[in-house]
């Protein structure tokens, strides 16, 4: 045996040593299978697979991350998972084809985007009943609140639009024209801007969320990659202000921007056509669902690399994480 | 990028700057179509003529094909709603003024009910001759129309006119995307099979044309002279099962290629032929702008919105028509103005995008007024794939590896 292998070898065991134990685990909502993935976060393996209603897309967890809920578009409903036993154990109503929500901060609101009607519907989620419908623009899809939870972002996907919704009146106080088909709507964590994926417009506006302005419209160039294939989608701001990580679809690649400066700063290669990303609760890896592939990339975020590809359902399209 | 302004609902003093300096800003370029300002409607509608004529619908071949009556129309009427929805936020409003000429009538007429009116930009989903005619009025010299409806290559080329921009993709383009994936496949010796109508011919020029761009080769060539449409009477199965093998004896090819626009004998050839071959073309695998089996990049929605509306699948026709109107509503929002003479600029302008459920912005062609659109290659209940294919490179875009290239074209408008 010559030196060389054992280095490796110790330095393999030594890479293995170094990973903390982790709790963590990862739910992917698969949008041809009506399924909820679930990934074990210390192994990296898959360890249930949940059904669901049809065509589940949309994912976020309740205040107290005990159950999951689901839209559940061809089904017209949200699905609630009870994340003890990993099983369904109710529904909400949502308005038709909801495909896109967010949780209000105080955990007792679900905004739903309902794409074929043109509506934000509002729900009680302890009441189980649809309190508010909003009217907004053509294919709502994407779903931010603020921190303090008084606006609401949604954006439209044929109107290019970002309406900025007030929680308390639900009435639209705002609107944002943006590039071609906004996805996501995304704000900081102290609340101060907006971002926002253009999927066909290739580009992320930055809003000031007081004054609405675009303070910059972030635009991705990537050698090799045609202009066409790089469509944003999938947003993930990190808690400290730092990191911004965009999805860019079929350009099968993860954008990472800084926050502060708004300048690119590197691209991860992932999956084909990376859809959404998570970032672990400790914010020390970033999950992508890539739908093409069917899987779903784990990016370690020091190491600045994929460091596990995991086979999840067809069409793998929202992902979240929880300790 | 200009347009990129961001316009606010609530705040009309802001508005009225930011229109005002894209008015400005566009104002050198404005051709005299804006001092003829839309008359009819509120200040801030944008009224948006659509041109058509009653005929009678072909009879389908299959009878899984309804008779449709109202093709292109309802693309025109879900595009408008899309438009009124977008506008509501801005303060814009769009009407569709609907002429539909009558099936002895006049399309000029037509087109002068809509001038009369006012009315400015038009959709034209009219014949070629027809939409040559109307687009030679006088009264059109100003106006922008949008043909979302023959396919013909002259209309690109010698026959191209500065005030029409295409929606609907041309047959070059629509053969090339076929002949790219062909080629890919290595099916490159084609039996080219031809009906007898005039579109049928077009088709069969255009294909011979993407044949000679890229290698393949027509080993043989025959003109369908049949009576047509005996397929769906009682025993119909049996003639063609003897007629379609003796006819498609021919020099060795690797594809059949049936140039059959009016649909009356292509669907005859799959699983009849004297060898075991593919068919492709105008039936089979078949080029198209749009197709209930393409649900890519948002498609589902556009699909799920159109057949509750209008209660039946989106055809190309429809969805030419959408692309068209939706154009104008696009320009209108990012122009910020309802003024015809700003949105038809801002269309013909560096910075118009049309999202329409290709994965990427569509743009215009300067130098033939052609929309540049993925073309997806569709099986009768699958989607096959999306030309242009891997590998066919353009210094400018991909999407110009279809169709009649700036170098290639005839068009001096």
């Amino acid at each position: 045996m010559n030196s060389a292998r054992v280095t490796g070898i110790a330095a393999l065991a030594a890479v293995f040593l170094a990973v903390p134990a982790r709790a963590e685990t990862i739910y992917v909502s698969n949008e041809r299978d009506n399924t909820v993935s679930v990934i074990d976060g210390g192994t990296l393996e898959l360890i249930d697979t949940i059904k669901v209603g049809r065509r589940p897309r949309g994912i976020t967890f309740s205040k107290d991350r005990s159950v999951l809920y689901v839209c559940a578009g061809d089904s017209d409903r949200i699905d609630i998972i009870d994340l003890s036993t990993n099983r369904v154990i109710g529904r909400l109503p949502s308005g038709p084809d909801p495909e896109l929500f967010v949780l209000h901060p105080d955990g007792g609101t679900l905004y739903i985007a309902n794409e074929d009607d043109n509506l934000v519907t509002v729900v009680d989620v302890v009441g189980k009943r649809v309190v508010a419908e909003i009217e907004v623009g053509v294919e709502p899809e994407g779903m931010g609140i603020s921190p303090d939870g008084r606006i609401l972002v949604n954006t439209s996907e044929t109107t290019n639009m970002a309406h900025f919704i007030d929680t308390v009146t639900h009435e639209i106080v705002d609107n944002v024209l943006v590039d071609s088909r906004p996805r996501v709507a995304q704000f900081n964590n102290d609340g101060s801007k907006v971002w926002v994926s253009s999927e066909i417009g290739g580009t992320v506006a930055v809003i000031d969320a007081d004054s609405r302005a675009i303070l910059r419209t972030i635009e991705f160039e990537i050698q090799g990659v045609p202009r066409e294939a790089v469509q944003p989608v999938g947003i993930a701001l990190t808690s400290d202000g730092t990191k911004a990580y965009v999805a860019l679809g079929p350009a099968n690649r993860v954008a990472e921007i800084n926050q502060q400066t708004l300048e690119v700063e590197r691209y991860h290669l992932v999956g084909q056509r990376v859809w959404n990303l998570a970032l672990s609760p400790d914010e020390s890896r970033l999950y992508t669902t890539n739908g093409v592939s069917s899987d779903m990339s784990v990016v370690d975020l020091d190491e600045g690399r994929v460091v596990r590809t995991i086979g999840v359902g067809r069409l793998p399209w929202g992902v979240v994480s929880r300790p | 990028m200009t347009g990129r302004a961001d316009i606010r609902h609530d705040d009309p003093t802001r508005f009225a700057i930011v229109a005002t300096a894209i008015l400005l800003s566009l104002a050198a370029a404005i051709t005299p179509l804006a001092a003829a300002a839309q008359r009819p409607g509120a200040a801030d509608t944008v009224v948006i003529g659509y041109l058509t004529q009653e005929e009678e619908p072909p009879i389908p071949l299959s009878f899984l094909d309804p008779i449709l009556t109202d093709e292109g129309l309802q693309g025109a009427r879900l595009a408008l709603s899309d438009n009124k929805s977008t506008g509501r936020f801005l303060g814009q409003d769009f009407t569709l003024r609907e002429v539909v000429v009558p099936i002895d009538g006049d399309p000029a007429a037509g087109f002068r009910e809509l001038t009369a009116e006012g009315v400015n930009l038009i959709v034209a989903d009219l014949p070629a001759d027809d939409l040559l005619t109307v687009a030679d009025l006088d009264e059109a010299a100003d106006m922008l129309l949008l043909n979302a409806r023959p396919r013909d290559d002259r209309l690109r080329n010698a026959d191209c006119r500065a005030n029409v921009l295409h929606t609907i993709p041309s047959r070059a383009m629509l053969a090339d995307g076929l002949a790219q994936y062909l080629v890919v496949k290595r099916w490159t010796r084609w039996f080219l099979v031809v009906g007898r109508h005039q579109p049928d011919r077009l088709f069969a020029d255009a294909m011979r044309r993407a044949a000679q761009r890229y290698r393949a080769e027509i080993v043989e060539e025959k003109d369908w002279t049949f009576e047509a449409g005996n397929a769906r009477v009682d025993t119909g199965h049996v003639t063609l099962q003897r007629t379609v093998p003796a006819f498609s004896r021919a020099a060795d090819h690797d594809v059949v290629i049936v140039a059959d626009e009016m649909n009356e004998f292509g669907e005859y050839f799959s699983h009849r032929t004297f060898l075991p071959r593919p068919v492709a073309g105008t039936q089979g695998l078949v080029p198209t702008a749009w197709s209930r089996v393409f649900e890519q990049w948002g498609g589902t929605q556009l699909h799920s919105r159109f057949q509750r509306q209008a209660g039946r699948w989106m055809t190309e026709r429809d969805y030419s028509a959408w692309m068209a109107v939706r154009a104008i509503g696009e320009a209108a929002t990012r122009a910020g103005s309802v003024e015809p003479g700003v949105i038809a600029n801002y269309i013909r302008g560096p910075d118009f995008e049309l999202a329409a459920f290709k994965g990427q912005g569509l743009t215009f062609r300067e130098w033939d007024g052609q929309l540049r659109q993925p073309v997806p290659l569709t099986g009768p209940r699958i989607l096959v794939s999306v030309s242009p294919q891997e590998g066919f490179l353009h210094p400018f875009s991909e999407l110009d590896t279809l169709g009649h290239d700036r170098p290639e074209s005839d068009c001096r408008k």
